[in-house]
């Protein structure tokens, strides 16, 4: 097998084919439901599980629910309603500002903020960013703390481990908010929840565990994200969709979801996993991708690195014989 | 001022103390990868900066953030000689 620019090209209609008969046998044999609940966000993973599943199931056995908060971007509820109108789903809307207030996530992270930046108020935005020259240096994954006012330059500073971890952990309360949300709604109508990670989210542990992790059927989980664009073409979701960049929609900054984690652009990252997978020498992929040795070591250990620390995350959990 | 072994002994306390349980806290070699071996992870990674740089009055830079000058108690130790020395 040949490695070349084209090696992560998937017949994309046969591919949607497959992944749907199994949808359905999986809801209905396997799960037992009687259609499915997804979180829709206007961003190309949740798109094109709900694409899938109301080609699949039927468009009445999809239920999209939106589940914006203070943080999130306007443009994730156009774009969704764009495409339950396409799709010809039901979709509805569940703020969930007022549950995380009472769960206290954002006085939480604010208090975290402050920590790292006295002067952090409510005339800031914030967002946390990763390194991006993974692939110049090898480097120890470290979290900078931006915050920026409009019309100033942003602050950058690295931040301490607890108060890292209180960021996280406040701002991980919006994902679990949205599964009991999913969960909510998925029980009323004996539906089954969408998880809509794709390879690279689920591998490399970028979710929260029991927050977006959290669901019955995670039909793209096996899909590079590069692969989750081409699926998306072959079932015609609507461009502004597809040209969105991929964001976290968790911070009150934009964010891609680039600097946030993975450090690497997409089609690269891709390329170096597929290789890694099937054992490609290292000069080959070099090659390929135009770069020299030591940054094709230096990508793939950071993949491995990722998919190691965060094997925990996939786990369900461990029982004591 | 400490000596290198000192010094040495001092970190390896820490790793062992603050990450490692019972058993494991002699378990491991002062050339072993943190990472590599599952000692400590990333985040765990920040705490050993942490450490340092309040035992040692030093800043680490966001350059100096590398496995070369993090990721072992042998490793860690020469990375603090060469910037406080």
């Amino acid at each position: 097998m040949s490695f070349n620019k084209d090696s992560l090209r998937i017949d994309a209609d046969d591919v949607a084919n497959q992944l749907m008969k199994q949808l359905v046998v999986q809801v209905r044999r396997t799960l037992h439901k009687q259609g499915v609940v997804i979180g829709v966000s206007g961003g190309i993973d949740s798109t094109v599980c709900a694409a899938l599943c109301a080609k699949a199931l039927g468009p009445d056995r999809v239920l999209g629910v939106m589940m914006p908060e203070t943080d999130s971007a306007s443009e994730s509820e156009t774009l969704a309603r764009l495409l339950a109108k396409k799709l010809g789903f039901k979709v509805i809307k569940e703020v969930i500002t007022d549950g995380l207030i009472g769960l206290q996530c954002y006085e939480k992270r604010d208090e975290a903020i402050k920590s790292v930046f006295p002067e952090f108020d409510s005339s800031y935005k914030s967002k946390i960013t990763i390194p991006s020259n993974i692939l110049e240096k090898s480097v120890v994954n470290f979290f900078n703390l931006t915050i920026q006012k409009d019309g100033e330059e942003p602050k950058v500073k690295r931040m301490p481990p607890a108060a890292y971890l209180q960021i996280v952990a406040a701002s991980n309360l919006k994902q679990r908010l949205r599964m009991t949300t999913l969960y909510y709604h998925a029980e009323r109508k004996n539906y089954a929840v969408i998880g809509t990670g794709n390879k690279d989210e689920h591998m490399q542990g970028f979710f929260v565990k029991y927050g977006d992790g959290g669901a019955d059927l995670k039909p793209i989980a096996h899909l590079f994200k590069t692969q989750v664009f081409q699926l998306a073409k072959a079932l015609e979701i609507p461009e502004e969709i597809l040209e969105r960049t991929p964001t976290t929609d968790t911070y009150s900054s934009e964010q891609t979801q680039e600097e946030f984690f993975f450090g690497l652009d997409f089609y690269r990252m891709d390329m170096l996993w597929y290789a890694m997978e099937n054992n490609v020498p290292v000069a080959e992929v070099a090659k390929v991708l135009d770069l020299t040795e030591e940054q094709v070591k230096r990508g793939c250990q950071n993949i491995q690195r990722k998919i190691i620390g965060t094997e925990y995350l996939r786990m369900p959990p461990l029982e004591i014989e | 001022m400490l000596t290198e072994t000192e010094m040495k002994q001092k970190i390896r306390d820490f790793i062992a103390e603050t990450f490692l349980i019972g058993d494991e806290q002699d378990s491991f070699e002062n050339t072993d990868s943190f990472m590599a071996t599952g000692i400590v992870d990333s985040t765990g990674i920040l705490e050993v900066v942490g450490f340092i740089e309040s035992e040692y009055e030093m800043t680490v830079e966001d350059d100096e953030m590398t496995p070369s000058n993090l990721d072992s108690v042998n490793n860690l130790t020469e990375f603090v000689i060469r910037k406080t020395g």
